[in-house]
């Protein structure tokens, strides 16, 4: 717990929300909370509940879509995938990321 | 289409918001139960875990809201809002019916004076194109519009291009018979084109057509729908049967649509030709070169009022051979055109527009002290909203609560408004000056109700603003630390604040009312010129061939005069042909002997019968009064005014000069025989009082039409026992207009006393929500500090002086209100110049008496809290604490 944690970036966690919908498959809300926390490796600070936000707006885009499953220890749990719309939000949304994020780190090496 | 299937999705969730709660629950149930199971691996108790994994979520509250505002409508969460709002006033049912009280006399008020104000001066008139309709007047020397003549009406109808059609019009009171009583009814006698300027046309039959309007044409009539109904009975067949009008034969060619309003003689129920002679322009002695018609006219599409004035500045300036004028007509001047609406609203726009303004400082005052009270009521709220804020509402989740609340409350007061609003316009047109136009018009209709649904939301957003952002600004922490127990100062100062300007808003409300109280008190004490206490007046009208005869008609009038003598009760009788301060006008061009023939002075001509003077108790001031031996056949004589005998004759002796009246060159010369008092005719406000005084049979002609003025003994009422002496002596004489002199006095200056009645009604509310706002800053000021006046009392402080302290306080912020509203007072009363008299709009009287009146409510109002505090025991408050 002595680590710096940095604050998420406005707007950024529906994105990783995608992806990680995208690289893993289908997943509940619980194991995709620690799933983000994992590849950050603790870095991140993020109120678990705000994932389930996330996950209200993209279903409500229609990005992702949801059903009702059994989770690995047998309880029923709701699972989230990644749509046809979801996967070209993605594309769009990381070649802009990556466009900016070059554009920062170029300004910052100067 | 994005939006479009979101917004049908949000509506789905409305049927199926129960189950997205439950499963967003299930869910987070799950992912705790997950969390506590992993952190219970890693070697936490139970316990341990349970509150980590609560932790790590967050505030699930705040998740489930935000949620639902993603995928619900905003109005769901409104909804709860009010149904928490109601519950909130329920809870507090003394501050709920104070808030909803006054706003609803504010909403009401401000409505009801919309409704009257707005067919006036907002809506267009209610004819087609109605801003092409245009009133054209001759210019007068001075300046004054002035009625036009029949041949100037036709050389301008001749030689102009910018009009569809124009039309003269004069009044006409025609006697209707039939199997009912004799009914002297309004009408109007107009040029062929009349309904074509307005553009309106008859309902049933036709409309007047050019082969009507010629000199000795057929008698025919258009009926107004109310008429129709009234004495025919509403039957369409009457087109082209006769009806019996002033003796004669009319056919009935039209009846006007029931929604007709005709702005120009709102009272008129029946038309005819105007039928004047259009050979006789080379005689000047004719009504056909008389200044006594309104001339109204329908503008040519695509022409502009300015495009018209050019026009008829052209034809005034360049007289044509074919139409000679006499050197009255000359046109010097050329024309006055205006638009109908700011024609007939010119008089009253000043009155109403003051009227207008002082509701809206109502309704304003009653916002402020509802927001006041409500920031009271937030005070006492604190702890709630902490709490909630501390439970996961967010800032902006709290305004809305609040603006809901302050909403709900404007829409409950403005139900309340609606109610005070149909008293208030019924209460408006009984109390509406006469002169006021379009009264018919004044309801509560759809502009109406738009209006106060305008004001209403206005008001709701208003007064929860100031309120709301209060409690987004304040901290959670120290809200939940104080509990209720004591406020921040922060508020206090705003609500002080509030107090300063409802003080200001009541000294502007209060000073116009004062002005005009003072205006009308001045114009009352203005001496009319004669006695109105119990005096009692009608019209007493002749109809009929007979009557046509002057002296049947003489004589009808004398022994109507000695009928009404013998009922009991009067005291003297007599008749006049012109009734003063009755809207009665007759002056004609009086011209003494050896003046200089285009000098005539105009002077107002009355016709009497000789004890005239004595039953008005007009003074005489020299020579002899009129007396029966005046007759048809002695030497005429005649009475003058004293203002008319110092005008003329500055340095003279009137009697026995001789003059002119009515200007008829080679008429009879009547010899002043005496000189009597002057008389207000028009009104107390002006001061034209030149007039001449001839006996009835002496007059030039035998007028149909006379006042009868009675003085009473006591207080009896007499107009029954009156009105069957007339008929004794002639039973289908028509007898209308009947008043007493003292309301009549009061009826010329409706005006002012209707501006006035609803000022004074103003400034008392103003007046008494200034007051309880003072009231209630002291008081909660005075819970707020009982500690420190404990403390002070302990420390020595007497009674007197922890009075003073808090009667000190309240005065500042009178003080305060007063120097603001000092200078909007001054710049208010530049605004109501016009309806003012004989008094400045500075005057210093009316001033310092509106502050002393606030300064002493003010202190009555400091009382009740600053005796609350005197009676602070400090041993109670400080073991409270």
């Amino acid at each position: 717990m002595g680590k710096t944690k940095s604050e998420i970036l406005q707007g950024t966690l529906d994105l990783m929300v995608l992806k990680t919908l995208h690289a893993m498959g289908p997943l509940h809300g619980y194991g995709m909370a620690r799933r983000i926390e994992q590849i950050s490796e603790e870095v991140l600070e993020l109120n678990q509940g705000t994932i389930y936000a996330s996950l209200v707006r993209l279903l409500q885009k229609g990005w992702i879509t949801a059903a009702w499953g059994t989770s690995e220890n047998n309880r029923k749990a709701r699972f989230y995938s990644i749509t046809a719309r979801g996967l070209r939000q993605l594309r769009e949304q990381t070649e802009n990321w990556e466009r900016i994020a070059g554009v920062i780190g170029r300004v910052l090496q100067l | 289409m994005d939006a479009v299937a979101r917004f049908f999705k949000k509506l789905w969730m409305l049927v199926t918001r129960e189950r997205f709660h439950s499963e967003l629950e299930e869910e987070i149930a799950f992912h705790r139960e997950q969390q506590e199971k992993a952190l219970q691996a890693e070697g936490m108790t139970p316990e341990e875990a349970q509150y980590a994994a609560k932790r790590q979520f967050g505030n699930a509250a705040r998740l489930k809201e935000e949620s639902l505002d993603t995928v619900g409508f905003r109005f769901e969460s409104v909804f709860q809002d009010f149904r928490y709002g109601l519950r909130q006033l329920r809870s507090n049912p003394g501050f709920a019916l104070t808030a909803i009280v006054i706003l609803g006399l504010g909403i009401g008020a401000s409505t009801a004076i919309f409704s009257a104000v707005s067919p006036i001066l907002f809506e267009p008139l209610p004819y087609p194109q109605a801003s092409r309709i245009m009133m054209i007047w001759y210019a007068g020397d001075d300046g004054s519009s002035v009625p036009q003549t029949f041949h100037t009406y036709r050389e301008v109808a001749e030689r102009s291009r910018s009009f569809d059609a124009l039309a003269v019009m004069k009044p006409w009171q025609p006697t209707v018979v039939g199997a009912d009583q004799p009914e002297r009814i309004e009408g109007q006698q107009v040029s062929a084109n009349y309904f074509r300027a307005l553009g309106v046309s008859p309902a049933l039959g036709r409309d007047f057509q050019a082969a009507d309007d010629v000199f000795h044409g057929p008698k025919v009539v258009i009926l107004s729908n109310g008429l129709w109904r009234r004495r025919y009975g509403g039957d369409s067949s009457i087109i082209g049967q006769p009806v019996r009008l002033d003796d004669s034969s009319y056919t009935v060619i039209g009846v006007m649509p029931r929604t007709f309003d005709n702005i120009l003689a709102p009272t008129a129920e029946a038309w005819s030709p105007l039928q004047y002679d259009t050979g006789n322009i080379t005689s000047i002695e004719t009504r056909e070169w008389g200044h006594h018609l309104r001339m109204v006219g329908r503008l040519r599409a695509g022409v502009s009022i300015e495009q018209a004035r050019s026009d008829l500045d052209l034809i005034a300036h360049a007289p044509v051979a074919e139409f000679p004028r006499p050197s009255w007509v000359s046109l010097e001047h050329g024309f006055i055109t205006n638009a109908l609406q700011d024609d007939v609203t010119r008089g009253v726009k000043p009155a109403l527009l003051s009227v207008l303004g002082a509701v809206l400082l109502v309704l304003l005052i009653a916002c402020v002290n509802v927001t006041n009270l409500l920031l009271a009521r937030g005070a006492q709220r604190r702890g709630e909203f902490a709490m909630r804020a501390a439970l996961g509402a967010a800032p902006p989740r709290l305004i809305r609560q609040l603006l809901t609340e302050s909403l709900l409350l404007a829409i409950l007061g403005g139900a309340v408004g609606m109610v005070v609003a149909q008293f208030g316009v019924r209460a408006l047109v009984a109390l509406s000056p006469p002169e006021l136009p379009r009264v018919n018009a004044i309801g509560v209709d759809r502009t109406v109700f738009a209006f106060a649904l305008g004001v209403t939301a206005l008001v709701g957003l208003v007064v929860g603003l100031i309120p709301a952002l209060h409690v987004s600004r304040s901290e959670p922490h120290i809200g939940l630390q104080e509990s209720s127990r004591r406020a921040a100062g922060g508020h206090q100062w705003t609500r002080r604040t509030l107090v300063v300007a409802e003080v200001a808003l009541a000294l502007v409300l209060l000073v116009s009312a004062g002005l005009l109280l003072h205006s009308l008190r001045r114009l009352f004490a203005i001496p009319p010129g004669f006695n109105s206490s119990h005096l009692l007046t009608m019209q007493v009208q002749t109809y009929g061939r007979r009557y046509d005869d002057d002296r049947v008609c003489h004589q009808f009038f004398a022994q109507a005069q000695d009928a009404v003598r013998q009922v009991p009760g009067v005291a003297a009788a007599a008749f006049t042909s012109q009734l003063p301060l009755s809207g009665d006008s007759d002056a004609y061009g009086v011209q003494f002997e050896g003046d200089n023939p285009q000098a005539a002075y105009p002077a107002f001509r009355y016709s009497v019968t000789p004890d005239y003077f004595e039953t008005m108790s007009i003074p005489l001031r020299r020579g002899r009064l009129l007396d029966a031996h005046d007759g048809t056949d002695a030497p005429p004589v005649t009475l003058i005014s004293e203002s008319l005998a110092k005008r003329r004759f500055p340095d003279q002796d009137p009697i026995g000069k001789r003059v002119h009246i009515g200007g008829k060159v080679g008429g009879p010369m009547y010899t002043v025989v005496g000189v009597v008092g002057d008389v207000k005719q028009m009104s107390l406000a002006l001061s034209e009082s030149e007039a001449v005084y001839t006996t009835t049979e002496q007059w030039h002609w035998a007028d149909g039409t006379l006042s009868l003025v009675v003085r009473t003994r006591g207080d009896a009422a007499l107009t029954t026992a009156i009105k069957s002496a007339i008929w004794s002596v002639d039973k289908d004489q028509p007898v209308v207009r009947v008043a007493t002199m003292d309301d009549l006095l009061a009826a010329s200056a409706a005006q002012r006393r209707f501006v006035l009645i609803l000022f004074e009604a103003f400034g008392l509310v103003a007046l008494v929500l200034a007051a309880t706002g003072i009231y209630g800053v002291l008081a909660g000021s005075v819970t707020e500090r009982t500690r420190e006046i404990g403390v002070r009392t302990a420390l020595g402080a007497s009674r007197g002086d922890i009075v003073a302290l808090v009667v000190r306080q309240g005065m500042t912020l009178t003080g305060f209100g007063v120097v603001i509203g000092l200078s909007g007072a001054v710049a208010a009363s530049q605004a109501l110049v016009t309806l003012l008299f004989g008094v400045s709009q500075l005057d210093p009287v009316t001033y310092l008496g509106v502050i002393a009146l606030l300064g002493g409510v003010s202190v009555v109002a400091c009382w009740a809290p600053a005796w609350r505090a005197a009676r602070v025991d400090p041993a109670i408050t400080l073991r409270a604490e």
